[in-house]
């Protein structure tokens, strides 16, 4: 092969290099772009007005704040945690310690199926299988509908996790004598805490931000929920409401509202982080 | 101490027998956890089947051909829903899944290894935004830049091919904006499958074509792109497979019309986002009847394309082989 030709392959490939750095880029930048528009825009709206107050029941009134919608999402959240997290960790032992081939072949894949379902058909069974029956929309059929998107999230992984587990521990247990639950229990389980509190902490994350789900479910409310029965506000349906808003005072309180719903998904991560401790290199 | 009095037993048969309740109430509990699995299977299924009788008894298999949507004379027809879905899905993977593999080729072999782990948390931080920030970013932020620089330069210059035609509205919602918005949203995953890919192509593959002198971008090209080409081609299928059910930063970009145009430049709808949208002011049964149908179809369709997804995936990360 001539020089020049050698030339051209090692032009070629240092600009194929430069096309990656472009994507890896490119990729970034979103990013980059939405946490700064979404601390300009909302920033300055932060006051402790804004933590504390309902919404301004004026939608042209400028003033209000969310305060209902944060507790509200916390309290979605809680709902679904009681709900989806024993199961699904159930259902992750039971594909880690029991549990023959096939049938955990199979389990596994309708887990992930459903992991794959669009979240707002979770809100629809929401719909039929809790709001209609009890005439009404709650605060119980949001959870409903978010505990759906958690159990199949919740028990891949504690499989994965519980699966890390080395086989040499419960053995160890067995030739102690210790009956099989308990060694799942107290030492299975005990040596994965940090992984299944992981597991967990990014499923919540995932929920806290959904919105279909809970558009027909939770519905949202103007004012505080006072009982599992009632509409509840949330975040994310308050930001999509204020958002597609014609009042520019709702606008601005979406971005406002978009920054905290932000800080508490990024806070549930930075928290997997913490308790997952430093990873491997990549 | 023990009292010596007590008899230590002389064989395995003089120890008192051990009580199995325990396990087999907690291997009860496991089970009974994976029934409500099945169970919330079946619920989906059934609730979307028994509240789309009503529509699939009305309207048969016209239902996916028609173009109609009129609330009034209760006449619905779903294909402008699927042609919105095809047409954004569509943008979407085009946009996403080159940036996807061209950032996951830069994080495998060409990122210092300092960069690797801050890069990797950039892009899971990428997919923990939530949808609707998304639509509210691109509704006030992306969308009118869209509109002021590449639409406008597009529908003026370009107008007479179809695709950039037709008058655009001034918000900016339009089809390409549901394109964009939603490869924005399916890169991080896309991305991260797409590394794990080229992670388990075995080192001996690149080391077989460096010795063979190729340059940086023949090894990638040739020793790892075609081994892992089915790997990303699934991971492709799975960013399809998510990007069929945005729903909600679609839906505040997309403009919301019941209509098919040809200009990517015009708004739409999709199946997700006329759910989100007509869900809670359906007027009657038969109106809520036909949006579990549309949910019925969404959901059909993105089943079958998240199984071949991970079929493609699993068939070549197989345990064993060797991580760059």
């Amino acid at each position: 092969m001539s020089a020049t030709y050698d030339q051209y392959r090692k032009a070629k490939s240092h600009c194929m290099s430069g096309l990656a750095v472009f994507c890896a880029v490119m990729v970034v930048m979103p990013l980059v772009l939405v946490l700064f528009y979404l601390l300009k825009m909302g920033f300055s709206s932060l006051n402790w007005a804004f933590f504390t107050q309902l919404p301004n029941a004026d939608p042209e009134g400028s003033g209000g704040g969310m305060a209902n919608a944060i507790v509200g999402t916390l309290e979605l959240m809680v709902i679904a945690l009681v709900l989806g997290v024993p199961v699904g960790l159930l259902g992750g032992i039971f594909l880690s310690e029991y549990g023959g081939e096939k049938t955990n072949g199979f389990v596994r894949f309708a887990a992930d199926v459903l992991n794959g379902v669009p979240s707002i058909v979770w809100g629809m069974v929401g719909y039929t299988l809790v709001v209609v029956p009890m005439h009404g929309y709650s605060a119980f059929a949001g959870g409903v509908a978010l505990a759906f998107i958690m159990i199949p999230l919740v028990l891949r992984t504690t499989e994965e996790v519980l699966v890390l587990v080395p086989g040499a521990y419960r053995e160890a247990g067995l030739a102690l004598g210790i009956p099989r639950w308990k060694i799942t229990v107290h030492i299975v389980l005990r040596t994965a805490f940090k992984g299944l509190v992981t597991g967990v902490l990014l499923a919540l994350g995932r929920i806290a931000g959904e919105t279909a789900p809970i558009l027909f479910t939770a519905l949202g409310n103007p004012n505080w929920n006072n009982s599992l029965k009632e509409p509840i506000a949330a975040l994310p349906i308050q930001i999509y409401y204020y958002a597609i808003s014609p009042f520019p005072d709702q606008n601005r309180q979406a971005w406002a509202g978009a920054l905290v719903l932000i800080g508490i998904v990024f806070l549930l991560s930075a928290s997997v982080r913490i308790i997952a401790g430093r990873r491997k290199k990549a | 101490m023990k009292s010596t009095a007590q008899a230590l037993p002389a064989t395995a048969a003089d120890l008192p027998a051990p009580n199995r309740w325990g396990n087999r109430i907690f291997e009860g509990m496991t089970m009974l956890s994976v029934v409500i699995l099945g169970v919330c299977f079946v619920c989906a299924a059934y609730v979307l089947v028994e509240g789309a009788w009503l529509a699939i008894h009305t309207y048969g298999w016209s239902f996916l051909t028609s173009q109609q949507w009129n609330p009034v004379t209760e006449n619905f027809g779903a294909l402008p829903f699927i042609f919105g879905t095809v047409v954004s899905a569509a943008i979407a993977l085009l946009i996403a899944v080159p940036l996807s593999i061209g950032t996951a080729i830069f994080l495998t072999d060409l990122a210092p290894l300092w960069m690797r782990q801050p890069l990797t948390s950039v892009i899971e931080m990428l997919a923990a935004v939530p949808s609707v920030i998304w639509g509210l970013w691109g509704l006030f932020v992306l969308m009118p830049w869209l509109h002021d620089h590449p639409y406008t330069w597009l529908n003026k210059h370009f107008g007479s091919i179809p695709i950039f035609g037709g008058p655009i509205e001034g918000s900016g919602s339009c089809i390409m904006s549901a394109g964009i918005i939603v490869a924005i949203m399916i890169l991080p995953i896309v991305t991260s499958v797409s590394r794990e890919i080229l992670r388990a192509v075995p080192d001996l593959q690149r080391e077989a074509a460096y010795g063979l002198g190729a340059t940086r971008w023949e090894v990638t090209r040739i020793a790892v792109l075609s081994y892992a080409r089915r790997g990303l081609l699934g991971a492709a299928v799975l960013g399809l497979g998510r990007a069929l059910g945005e729903t909600m930063a679609v839906t505040m970009v997309v403009g919301n019309s019941p209509k098919i145009h040809a200009s990517l430049l015009q708004p739409g709808w999709t199946l997700a986002s006329v759910i989100a949208n007509q869900f809670g002011e359906a007027s009657d049964d038969l109106q809520r009847s036909v949006l579990f149908e549309i949910g019925l179809v969404l959901v059909g369709v993105t089943i079958v394309v998240n199984i071949g997804a991970l079929i493609l995936i699993k068939s070549i990360e197989t345990p064993g082989t060797r991580r760059a």
